[in-house]
């Protein structure tokens, strides 16, 4: 019997390889390793080479340059050297750099789509269709914000010399994100590709010379942590872009602090996967391949954790069960598989002892009984049920095609069992029933959130995520505004005021009754859990009153009042722009007494206070005014669905403010917070610390709802540590001295929470409200896909 | 649940031996309301299954001869005439060239198409090109293809195929049935229908480009193998759109829906449009993907085309000889 007869009775598939012989070529041509691409040429590098192996085989695919800090140091000089004449090129010589950039990417897709499934072990099929052609994307849609940016984002600057560290998962797709964005804005980049996946960003920067690329715009360099921990220790570095686990992004985080460096990091995920009893079932179990078995589930938004409702757990599980029957593993370059190899050993170990792990807390593992090859890093698609919500399975990031199921009863338990981890990244909704999804969708921590799909991406649409999953965007106008600046708010004024010199024989503030202030928690005046006060003084020394000495205790229950008052983040923006209306008509009435206050505590002429008070009114004004307007467009995406982005809350703000101008600078920080629905634990100023607790009573009258604005007076950095410490806070806006300032950004490590620290620098708060600057830092951005067709 | 039928979906390869027909089951409501689909999942399936599966050199090539005995030949023109049917059963009967199949090692495979589809009309004359051979007739039946003339006039028309040696029905559904959602009347029709073939095979054609929105789709096939179907079908080959790979999918995935219910197998026919070897690749592929190896043969499969032939065989030249064939090296249907 002929071959052809025989298949004709087996109808089996056979192999349909991709030739990867021009790749090949072009690796033999550089056979003697890699050098790394600084100031537009090729530099040998000084740590020695590493070598870069082929996942799907073991074999060693090249040789690439260790870039030790010195190289690093010759790197960000280029970079340097080149960001006065970049950032000063017109945006359209610039947008002609990135299309050039994007037309030649679509040139070579096919060599790109080789080389990056070679080098990283992912399918052809999601090189050629999805990484590659999202690559060239970013760069068209970057070359046009290029060419926009001076009329669609005026008088905001770039940042500097940004250095860049991706990850191994999307190697070319990860350098487009980061690359492209910082470029078009007039940034120089230091990159530095993944160890085991540096073959592409090579290649990319021959692309580079080809396009021409102003030398030194772009510089990559190769190595290990030990480069990349160079990158982010140079001082010369304005921002640091990275992509990458959250346990290294606690480092970056921990070694930036107090440097001033601009941060943003993408960071781990165990993102949910909910499906409710009415979703289209096989098409679910699709979409599971789809968000847990793409690049072998080496993806940081993986569907990794499938809720499902109890009525059809067992149906979608069978389901499932059945497709991954028919799944192929095998040859990345086979035209005939579904999933390819892990990208080295050490994934391939790591995965197999976490479920290991599983397993041994009780887990049940399924793998379906598929033909694998036997070299090679690859793992079979592994499904995990049978576990509790404390399982490793569970809870940890795998980072590999491993899926575990849990079922909920209700769609409220859905979302618990769904935000009940320390990440947020994305998420994915399954119901033919667009009110219930939607409604999950509002209530999902996450950054992203697919309806009835999963894994999609888009330059246009912006990526990152909630909680420890990291912050900043990619994509969109919000990846943009990561690598810009606004005009500076910062003054060379000091935010923090020398201690009072008790003045003895002054006389103490007339005309004031002792009024005893406490801290204001829940709404509620709250004795200092210490039992102790503190002598505070007015500017010239004399004695003003004392206030409470706030603890750790305090700060802990104002956190848990600032956590029960969750209803007001998801109530309407108008509700909370009529309570800070309120709040500014209420403080109006009582314009005379503050004033006299301001004068005869913090010092200045009664023209001066009137002026403060005045402004205080008016910034109250303009949060209310911005709570209903802080929105952005639906996204234009080229595929068929709609694709929004909403500005939600952090949640808590821990707000530390300066000492000059107690009551203004007070309010221009507490009003846009809570306009954008967080809710706010604050630490007036040490030094005045009267006008906020002057403010309890206004609070009071403006039917601000318990628990939104909590305030806790004492010692300022004491404070600040305690709440930058507290994992339930999600951000930290700090206003004290440099060591301060550091202080509060080491702390926050723990949760990664979002820090806006003024660096022992002062601020003109009777000038800029810096309201957009102040509302961006008060949200995040989440992007809701939701395709549509009948 | 009980398997009445041979070559499960899971089963090693494909079955060569006739399943048992579906016999349908009382109608239930229940079973058509739970069907859901999410049209741009299904679409998105689709999209990446091409890049997930495909078939080069040898086994694009046993696929392609696996696709010839899958096909209905048909021809459904006004101007058809016995001389024009007797060609088309010629052709049937030795789809591929005589040297080709020698050379492909299937000559005594003495491979056929899987039948010869024709209005009524041109039945007999078929049959009798057909004779001394299994390949069946297939009518398109009961006022195909609009479906609107008389009930009673529909019924006959199928008892008339049956008695003129037709022995498969494809008989089209009352769209308003779907359009307005009265799935017990489509199950009343088609069970009808059904009982009117006899032990002829029926393929319900559900005319999906006329449904209006893609659950419709699932629903109508759900209550088509509810009232017995052996087959479901896309499309005429009249309509606006007719077979599509996403269609099918929702249909092949109701067939599978209905075969863990009941344990009945029901075939599946895509008709209309199909006319490139490459996308009755996609088809075959998609079977195999969704039901698995027991719907590549030509009881459960089925493709409804008439050009489609012509690219196979240019193809099937092309493997053998590496270059590109012309049409008129290969004889006329």
């Amino acid at each position: 019997m002929t071959r052809v007869a025989e298949i004709f009775q087996t109808m089996e598939y056979g192999p349909a390889p991709e030739s990867a012989e021009a790749v090949r070529a072009w690796l033999a041509k550089h056979e003697d390793g890699f050098g790394l691409f600084v100031g537009g040429d090729w530099v040998k590098a000084t740590g020695g080479t590493l070598s870069a192996l082929e996942p799907a085989t073991g074999n060693p695919l090249a040789r690439v340059g260790v870039a030790t800090p010195k190289d690093v140091d010759r790197a960000v000089a280029s970079a340097r050297a080149a960001f006065p004449v970049w950032s000063k090129t017109s945006g359209h010589e610039r947008a002609k750099v990135l299309y050039a950039l994007a037309r030649l990417i679509q040139k070579q897709s096919r060599f790109l789509a080789v080389l990056e499934s070679l080098d990283n072990g992912k399918p052809i099929r999601e090189t050629r269709d999805i990484d590659v052609p999202l690559v060239a994307r970013h760069f068209y849609y970057h070359a046009g914000w290029a060419q926009l940016l001076d009329e669609e984002l005026p008088g905001r600057k770039p940042l500097g010399v940004v250095g860049q560290i991706i990850p191994w998962n999307f190697p070319l797709l990860m350098l487009a994100w980061k690359i492209a964005p910082a470029i078009a804005c007039g940034n120089t980049v230091v990159l530095k590709p993944a160890e085991h996946t540096s073959l592409s960003a090579l290649y990319f920067a021959e692309l580079c010379q080809e396009a021409g690329v102003p030398a030194g715009v772009i510089n990559i360099v190769t190595g290990a942590g030990e480069t990349g921990q160079a990158i982010v220790d140079h001082p010369d570095v304005a921002k640091i872009a990275f992509t990458g686990s959250t346990e290294v992004g606690k480092l970056i985080r921990a070694r930036t602090a107090g440097s001033g460096k601009s941060l943003t990091m993408e960071l781990g995920g165990k993102s949910p996967f909910i499906v409710l009893e009415d979703a289209d079932l096989d098409s679910a179990a699709e979409g599971l391949v789809d968000a847990i078995w793409f690049n072998q589930g080496e993806v940081c938004c993986a569907g990794s954790r499938l809720l499902v409702e109890e009525g059809v757990a067992d149906k979608l599980v069978a389901k499932l069960k059945a497709r991954l029957g028919q799944f192929r593993v095998g040859d990345p370059l086979d035209k005939v598989i579904d999933m390819g190899a892990l990208v080295a050993p050490v994934q391939k170990e790591r995965v197999s002892a976490l479920v290991d792990q599983s397993r041994s807390e009780g887990a049940e593992i399924w793998q379906p009984d598929i033909a694998m090859p036997t070299e090679g890093s690859f793992y079979p698609p592994t499904l995990i049920t049978g576990v509790g919500t404390g399982n490793t399975a569970w809870c940890e990031e795998i980072f590999g095609p491993v899926l575990t199921v849990m079922s909920f009863r209700s769609v409220k338990e859905a979302v618990q069992l769904a935000n009940n981890s320390r990440y947020g990244l994305a998420a994915a909704v399954w119901s033919q029933d667009i009110n219930r999804a939607l409604e999950i969708a509002a209530e999902l921590k996450a950054g992203v959130v697919w309806v009835n799909t999963a894994n999609q991406f888009d330059a246009a649409a912006p990526f990152g995520g909630y909680k420890e999953s990291g912050f900043g965007r990619e994509g969109g106008r919000a990846g943009l505004e990561a690598y810009l600046q606004s005009e500076s708010l910062w003054t060379d004024d000091p935010a923090v005021l020398p201690p009072a010199k008790p003045n003895a024989g002054g006389a103490p503030v007339a005309g004031v009754i002792d009024r005893t202030p406490r801290n204001y928690i829940g709404g509620k005046q709250t004795r200092p859990d210490g039992g102790s006060t503190t002598e505070v003084y007015t500017a010239d020394g004399r004695h003003a009153g004392r206030v409470g000495e706030g603890n750790r205790k305090d700060i802990r229950d104002a956190v848990e009042a600032a956590f029960a008052a969750e209803s007001w983040s998801s109530s309407t923006a108008h509700n909370r722009a009529q309570i800070l209306y309120y709040w500014a008509e209420n403080l109006a009435v009582r314009a005379e007494e503050f004033e006299a206050r301001l004068v005869a505590v913090a010092g200045g002429s009664p023209k001066q206070a009137a002026a403060g008070v005045a402004r205080s009114i008016e910034r109250l004004f303009a949060a209310a005014a911005w709570a209903d307007k802080y929105e952005s467009p639906a996204l234009k995406v080229p595929s068929k669905q709609l694709a929004v982005t909403v500005h939600e809350p952090l949640g808590i703000i821990g707000i530390v403010c300066p000492d000059p101008q107690p009551l203004l600078s007070f309010v221009s920080l507490v009003a846009p917070a809570i306009a954008m629905g967080n809710r706010v634990v604050v630490i007036p100023s040490q030094r005045f610390p009267l006008l906020a607790t002057d403010l309890y009573q206004v609070l009071e009258t403006s039917d601000v709802p318990a628990g939104v604005i909590n305030i806790v007076t004492g010692e300022r950095d004491v404070l600040a540590k305690t709440l930058s410490e507290h994992d339930q806070v999600d951000a930290l806006w700090y206003h004290g001295s440099v060591e301060g300032s550091r202080a509060a950004e080491a702390a926050s490590v723990g949760n990664l929470k979002q820090t806006w620290v003024n660096g022992g620098r002062g601020r003109d708060w009777m000038g800029k409200g810096g309201e957009r600057e102040t509302m961006r830092r008060a949200t995040q951005v989440k992007t809701i896909w939701v395709p549509y067709g009948s | 649940m009980a398997i009445h039928a041979v070559g499960r979906s899971d089963a090693p390869a494909p079955s060569h031996n006739e399943p048992e027909r579906n016999p349908g089951v009382p109608f239930d409501a229940s079973w058509v309301e739970a069907v859901r689909v999410n049209r741009s999942a299904v679409e998105r399936r689709i999209d990446s299954l091409g890049g997930r599966r495909t078939v080069k050199k040898d086994w694009q090539a046993a696929w392609l001869l696996k696709a010839v005995t899958c096909m209905d030949l048909t021809t459904l023109a006004g101007d058809d005439t016995p001389g024009r049917v007797q060609r088309l059963c010629a052709k049937a009967k030795h789809p591929i060239r005589r040297d080709l199949a020698e050379a492909l090692g299937v000559a005594e495979l003495n491979l056929t198409v899987g039948a010869v589809c024709v209005y009524h009309e041109m039945v007999e004359t078929a049959v009798k090109a057909l004779e001394g051979t299994n390949i069946p007739v297939a009518a398109v039946s009961t006022g195909f293809p609009a479906g609107l003339s008389p009930f009673k006039v529909r019924l006959a028309e199928i008892g008339e195929s049956v008695a003129a040696g037709a022995r498969e029905i494809d008989i089209v559904i009352s769209r308003r049935h779907v359009l307005t959602g009265d799935w017990a009347a489509l199950y009343d029709e088609v069970k009808a229908f059904r009982e009117a073939c006899g032990p002829a095979h029926l393929k319900a054609i559900i005319a999906t480009g006329e449904l209006g929105a893609a659950d419709k789709v699932g629903k109508a096939s759900m209550a088509c193998m509810m009232a017995g179907a052996d087959f479901i079908k896309t499309s005429t080959g009249m309509e606006g759109v007719n077979a599509t790979l996403p269609v099918s999918l929702i249909m092949v995935r109701q067939i599978r829906d209905y075969l863990e219910r009941t344990g009945w197998q029901v075939g599946f026919k895509p008709a209309g449009g199909i006319r490139a070897a490459k996308t009755a690749l996609s088809y075959l592929t998609l079977m195999k993907e969704e039901l698995g190896d027991a719907w590549l043969s030509p009881h459960l499969f089925r493709f409804g085309a008439s050009a489609l032939l012509g690219d196979i065989e240019r193809q099937l030249e092309h493997f053998l000889t590496g270059r590109y064939s012309a049409a008129h090296r290969h004889p006329l249907g």
